[in-house]
């Protein structure tokens, strides 16, 4: 027989096999080596570190208790740092917005500098990249250090092992858990994160579905809707608790997605079989504080906020000379307003939050204060932003802001729909770069971009319509 | 083993390395012999290279950071041996790329000896890895490493009763503590030898049907190649359609691992 014809002898008795055989093998591989080992390890004594390390693993890993407290884990650590970044995000927005941007702007009028220059570089560039830093950083600060501590504990793998039976389900690899948590924190490092997946075709499901976990940048978003439209529906007591079954409502609802894309995408263009991987519970270590604190802040923290401003500083300039350009007495702003608000209505959203949307595509984070202003614009409401349009703010107090957003047409479907939307639309230009560099390839930068936008569009769509049709 | 007493008589010793290992480092002309390293993640894998050749070489576990492969050298009793650390990994089914990479150096790198270092406190896990390196080469030395941990853990392991399963010579060692390193060195370098041998220990095919085709396999490819070793696994591979082994049955490279490797320069040099 020539070689060939080995080759093809042995596919057609591939036919034979029988489905599990892998799995056979591997597992008499198990038994053998712990047969062999049971014969030749001795162990004297109990160990109560391996006891109370079983129970624990017990617990974190049992059907019934592991899937809870997954989700109790993921509600404490946003709650942690939605409590958290309160405080710092404030001092950082005083410092930053309310005394360095009129000392900036007084320092541009010394300079003489033209009033459209010094509109681009401070009102536009600064207030952006301020904005960015002031509501970016501090939960940043806490989420991160937050993650690396469960991921140094050794909670993270067991995550990986909870979820791997649902990802080979939907025909995904079990470490999409990992970079799918990574996503929680910025998209653009959990599609960094897909590197530890081998198989391509895999790994390009983690990324293109990365979208779904819901990043820093989206995080104040949803909380801000939730406590000012939602929250408010419920009586004051239970204000907070609606707001947080909100926003963990919304993160579990990305985690669906996660799922059912990923089975979407490997039932079509991405069929193949699910690889298998060995996925060690390393022991439990206790976290060492400090240096996780510095790892986290200067590899993930500050990368990723350099990135952000890099993107966004730019952004700012756009917006401003949006607002300020003017086409036939209208603001180019305007024009793309009117444009979108049919549209944007058929999603329970306004040609307002698409605008936004648009602009905001260098970082998420600027949605809320790009809505807020281009709000002011077109209704014309003052006495909230002094400085006028084309300027970035912080509105002061919840009920304020839920006043102007009313004033611009807002109902409780609008918020509603601008959380799924900020769920599902497509990536910031951070994260489309780096999914660019990761897969260079245009055609699957597309589909991550345009991908979530279409999810977006449908169950926005529905749900207004659903919505409407209900509530007549 | 705390015998500092005995340290003075023991550099004289003939037995001793203490003359006859010289670390070498990257500095490597014409090697003698090539020695693989394997092993799981977390073993001490790294410790015993650093041990044996004097380098210091930091592997990050930081995912997705592929070390393809490590080299460095030590000379011993005066022959030169080079040393390749291969990437940790839990098995050699070849599902990532880190397992590809070391079941490929080892099936056709065709090292001299492989030791596969192992984590004592975590035999039973890391046995895995040993019974399917086993499977690909008959030349190879099981390291069970971190044996202090073990001890305070309460742990012992019975070196020549896993000797006798496996098949290969097996060496209790603390790498960190040096511990054990003397031991490894001597059957390495008995093993490059020739003057030891071993019959690794070799899992059956119990099913029925896989039986019958690996059988028939065997007996097709016994015809093409008739030195070719390890036939029963490179049968299996083939049924499973394992592409980096079909390549090298259609092209016979397969037929020609049964020599004795040549020239170790052949190996590309890479990594550090």
């Amino acid at each position: 027989m020539t070689p060939k014809q080995i080759v093809e002898r042995a596919s057609e008795l591939r036919w034979k096999l029988p489905q599990d055989y892998h799995d056979r093998w591997v597992e008499s591989i198990y038994a053998e080596s712990a047969r062999i080992a049971s014969r030749n390890v001795d162990q004297q004594g109990k160990t109560h570190r391996l006891a109370w390390e079983r129970r624990l693993d017990w617990l974190l890993t049992n059907r019934w208790t592991g899937m809870p407290i997954m989700v109790l884990m993921l509600a404490l650590v946003l709650w942690l740092t939605i409590e958290g970044a309160n405080l710092p995000s404030g001092w950082l927005a005083t410092i930053l917005l309310d005394i360095g941007h009129p000392f900036l702007k007084q320092l541009a009028d010394y300079a003489h500098l033209p009033w459209w220059l010094s509109g681009v570089l401070v009102d536009g560039l600064y207030l952006t990249m301020a904005w960015v830093i002031s509501v970016m950083l501090p939960p940043m600060a806490i989420f991160f250090p937050l993650f690396t501590i469960l991921e140094d504990f050794g909670y993270l793998p067991r995550v990986a092992f909870n979820l791997d039976h649902l990802f080979q389900r939907v025909g995904a690899h079990g470490k999409q858990a990992l970079t799918m948590s990574m996503g929680w924190g910025c998209n653009a490092a959990g599609i960094v994160a897909t590197r530890v997946i081998d198989s391509p075709r895999e790994r390009l499901i983690a990324i293109i579905t990365n979208n779904f976990a819901l990043c820093n940048g989206r995080w104040p978003t949803q909380i801000l809707l939730a406590t000012v439209f939602l929250g408010a529906l419920a009586p004051p007591a239970l204000t907070g608790l609606v707001a947080a079954s909100a926003v963990l409502g919304v993160a579990l609802l990305g985690v669906f997605l996660t799922f059912f894309s990923s089975w979407m995408l490997s039932r079509t263009v991405l069929k193949g079989e699910t690889s298998t991987f060995t996925l060690e519970l390393p022991p439990f270590r206790p976290p060492n504080f400090l240096r996780t604190l510095y790892t986290s802040l200067v590899d993930r923290t500050l990368i990723v906020l350099w990135r952000a401003i890099v993107f966004a500083a730019p952004a700012g300039v756009v917006l401003w000379s949006l607002s300020n350009i003017q086409i036939g007495g209208i603001s180019l702003a305007q024009w793309m307003i009117s444009i979108l608000d049919g549209p944007g209505w058929l999603i329970g959203l306004n040609g307002v939050i698409l605008v936004a949307y648009i602009v905001a595509i260098p970082a998420n984070e600027i949605v809320i204060p790009t809505i807020l202003m281009l709000t002011v614009m077109t209704t014309g409401v003052t006495g909230i932003g002094e400085q006028g349009a084309g300027v970035m703010f912080t509105a002061r107090g919840d009920s304020e802001l839920a006043m102007l957003l009313q004033a611009g047409g807002w109902t409780t479907l609008t918020a509603i729909c601008l959380m799924l939307f900020s769920l599902c639309h497509n990536p910031c230009s951070t994260t489309i770069y780096t999914i660019w560099k990761e897969t260079k390839s245009l055609q699957w930068t597309l589909v991550s971009t345009f991908m979530p936008i279409g999810f977006g569009i449908v169950i926005c769509g529905a749900v207004a319509l659903v919505w409407r049709i209900v509530g007549g | 083993m705390t015998t500092p007493t005995h340290a003075t008589t023991c550099e004289t010793c003939a037995v001793s390395s203490g003359s006859r290992l010289e670390r070498l480092g990257v500095k490597l002309g014409q090697v003698d012999f090539v020695v693989a390293l394997a092993g799981n993640p977390n073993t001490g894998k790294s410790t015993v290279f650093n041990a044996l050749t004097g380098l210091r070489q930091h592997t990050g576990n930081w995912p997705g950071k592929t070390i393809a492969r490590a080299e460095g050298g030590f000379s011993y009793n005066s022959k030169k041996f080079k040393l390749v650390d291969l990437p940790g990994t839990y098995s050699l089914l070849s599902a990532t790329e880190d397992e590809e990479v070391a079941r490929n150096f080892i099936l056709f790198g065709r090292p001299d000896v492989t030791v596969v270092v192992v984590d004592a406190t975590r035999l039973e896990r890391n046995l895995n890895l040993a019974l399917q390196v086993l499977q690909i080469t008959d030349k190879a030395i099981v390291c069970v490493n971190l044996i202090d941990e073990a001890r305070a853990h309460g742990v012992t392991v019975d070196g020549r009763g896993l000797s006798r399963d496996l098949g290969v010579p097996v060496v209790l060692a603390a790498a960190r503590q040096g511990e054990g390193i003397e031991q490894l060195l001597r059957e390495i370098d008995d093993m490059a030898n020739g003057r030891s041998t071993c019959r690794p220990h070799r899992l059956p095919v119990d099913i029925p049907t896989v039986r019958e085709s690996v059988d028939e396999l065997v007996k097709c490819l016994a015809e093409a190649y008739p030195n070719m070793p390890h036939r029963e696994w490179v049968a299996l591979r083939l049924l499973e359609g394992d592409s980096r082994i079909v390549q090298a049955v259609a092209s016979g490279e397969i037929g020609s691992l049964q020599q004795d490797h040549v020239a170790t320069g052949t190996i590309s040099a890479c990594g550090n």
